[in-house]
């Protein structure tokens, strides 16, 4: 295993980080604005969020740069600057790290499926070499692919973030199907964990799509699938609009109520994704720790 | 005259060249273009539809047999516009203003398409007074709104309110979809529908065209 990753995992269970989104929205980002030109527009808040993390315990935060491939920000007018937004975000959640946690660039999905053909498998390469290389150059000391339904982008993007030389994570969503252990694509966790693990990937994870409760029996299919470590961020359950405001219902002692049967199924790094704070990385502290 | 079940096949196993080859052959055999489509195209989505749903498909099988349908489709199309036949309806589909996901959007507009409907896609980050002119000047008479977001979903609230202010909100059906979206928001903001997946929109949109205005 990578020396990092075993340093890390030495001492047990790894504490990761909650999600960005909400946090930038409630600090002032727009709907539909992209949360990744404001490492560029606002680094101060972004910061703030990163910090709140490391405040929180977390021993790994991530980037505000899932959103930051060439790809999405062209949506958004802003693909000229695609370099310095990854190079920035990394910059900013080391600053924030400093010596107390570690930073684990993120990178999400294109948003463009290869099988409409809007794009090529070249394509894709390029840009996430673009975005993997950029991360690497702002400091981040590992990488992790998330959020990803296709293994065939996700093969791509794991293969670009390997070609750095740091470490890497690759993380898919499990949202669908009648047990909700498929992707959109119809991915099967012991599918993933095999696909993955061929790729190249250092830890192999599942993200986003549903609620903690869920990942418990994913995390055990992975961890049966594959020898590398697991990494489980799940969402504060599924969002509920309540006067125009999505609101996650699962309480932060809720999350971390189930802490301990993730550990049990084989999970190495647990944090929380859509909908979670630094209060559930708290909690989940407190729960592993006890 | 030909079984054209063969045809039914290869769109349900997604196979684009049968299904073109297929539809050549039955036109130059002389069978009806609208025969070929309502019974055995239109059919055949169908069932990758409640394969979709009973989790025998996922997103891939649906895209391939997406594109075996419409790249028979292509070859139908100029010979049902020549005998004057009409789509069951014009749905003008789109992601709502702010949001700049398509995935999901293209997915509902391929099974519409399957199902019959003719689709105005507006694409993503579309105002409300898009879907206006949408009606006004192609006739739609059913929009679909996509939202990925739980930020953007306001926006579905927004352009309903738009069709309403434009005064045209009685010549269309409104249908909404997205992750975050459910049945109670679209009660909430009067939505006449909501699906929760790309096959169970084109029954709703079929329910929604033969109900009284």
């Amino acid at each position: 295993m990578n020396q990092l990753l075993s340093e890390l995992l030495a001492h047990g269970p790894i504490l990761t980080d909650g999600s960005w989104g909400v946090h930038l929205q409630s600090l002032g980002l727009q709907p539909g604005e992209s949360p990744d030109v404001w490492n560029l527009t606002h680094p101060d808040v972004v910061l703030k969020v990163a910090r709140s993390y490391v405040d929180a315990g977390s021993r790994i935060i991530l980037t505000n740069t899932f959103g930051a491939s060439r790809i999405m920000l062209n949506r958004h007018g802003y693909a000229d600057k695609t370099v310095e937004i990854n190079i920035a975000g990394a910059k900013i959640s080391r600053q924030a790290a400093a010596d107390k946690a570690l930073v684990f660039a993120s990178i999400g999905p294109s948003g463009t499926l290869l099988m409409e053909g809007n794009v090529t498998e070249d394509e894709l390469k390029a840009v996430f070499e673009e975005q993997a290389q950029a991360v690497v150059a702002g400091g981040a000391q590992a990488i992790v692919v998330e959020t990803m339904s296709d293994l065939v982008e996700a093969g791509i993007a794991v293969a670009a973030a390997r070609a750095t030389g740091v470490p890497v994570v690759a993380s898919m969503t499990f949202d669908s199907g009648k047990k909700k252990d498929r992707t959109m694509m119809g991915v099967t966790p012991e599918q993933a964990a095999e696909a993955l693990t061929l790729a190249g990937a250092d830890v192999i994870g599942a993200n986003c799509g549903q609620g903690i409760e869920g990942y418990v029996p994913i995390c055990e299919r992975l961890h049966a699938a594959t020898g590398l470590p697991i990494w489980i961020k799940p969402n504060a359950g599924m969002p509920e609009m309540i006067d125009g405001k999505a609101v996650y219902k699962t309480t932060p002692r809720e999350f971390a109520s189930y802490a301990k049967a993730l550990v049990e199924a084989g999970a190495s790094f647990i944090g929380g994704c859509c909908g979670s704070n630094p209060e559930f990385i708290r909690e989940i502290a407190s729960r592993l720790l006890s | 005259m030909e079984d054209l079940k063969q045809l039914y096949d290869a769109i349900v196993e997604g196979n684009a060249n049968k299904a073109k080859s297929l539809t050549t052959d039955a036109l130059a055999a002389g069978m009806d273009p609208q025969d070929i489509l309502n019974k055995y195209m239109i059919p055949a989505m169908d069932e990758v539809g409640r394969l979709f749903e009973i989790n025998e498909y996922f997103v891939p099988e649906l895209l391939i047999s997406a594109r075996a349908m419409k790249s028979a489709l292509a070859i139908l199309k100029p010979r049902l516009t020549a005998t004057g036949a009409k789509p069951i309806g014009k749905v003008a589909i789109g992601t709502v203003k702010g949001d700049l996901h398509d995935i999901g959007k293209n997915l509902v507009a391929a099974m519409l398409e399957g199902g019959g409907f003719e689709i105005i896609d507006l694409g993503v980050d579309v105002t409300p007074e898009k879907f206006v002119n949408a009606v006004r000047e192609k006739g739609a008479n059913i929009i679909a709104l996509s939202a990925l977001l739980t930020t953007t979903m306001p926006s579905m609230k927004t352009t309903v309110e738009g069709l309403k202010e434009a005064g045209v909100r009685r010549q269309v059906k409104v249908i909404i979809g997205g992750a975050p979206v459910t049945q109670k928001y679209a009660d909430e903001i009067g939505a006449d529908g909501y699906s929760d997946n790309a096959s169970s929109a084109v029954a709703l949109a079929r329910r929604l065209v033969n109900e009284p205005k």
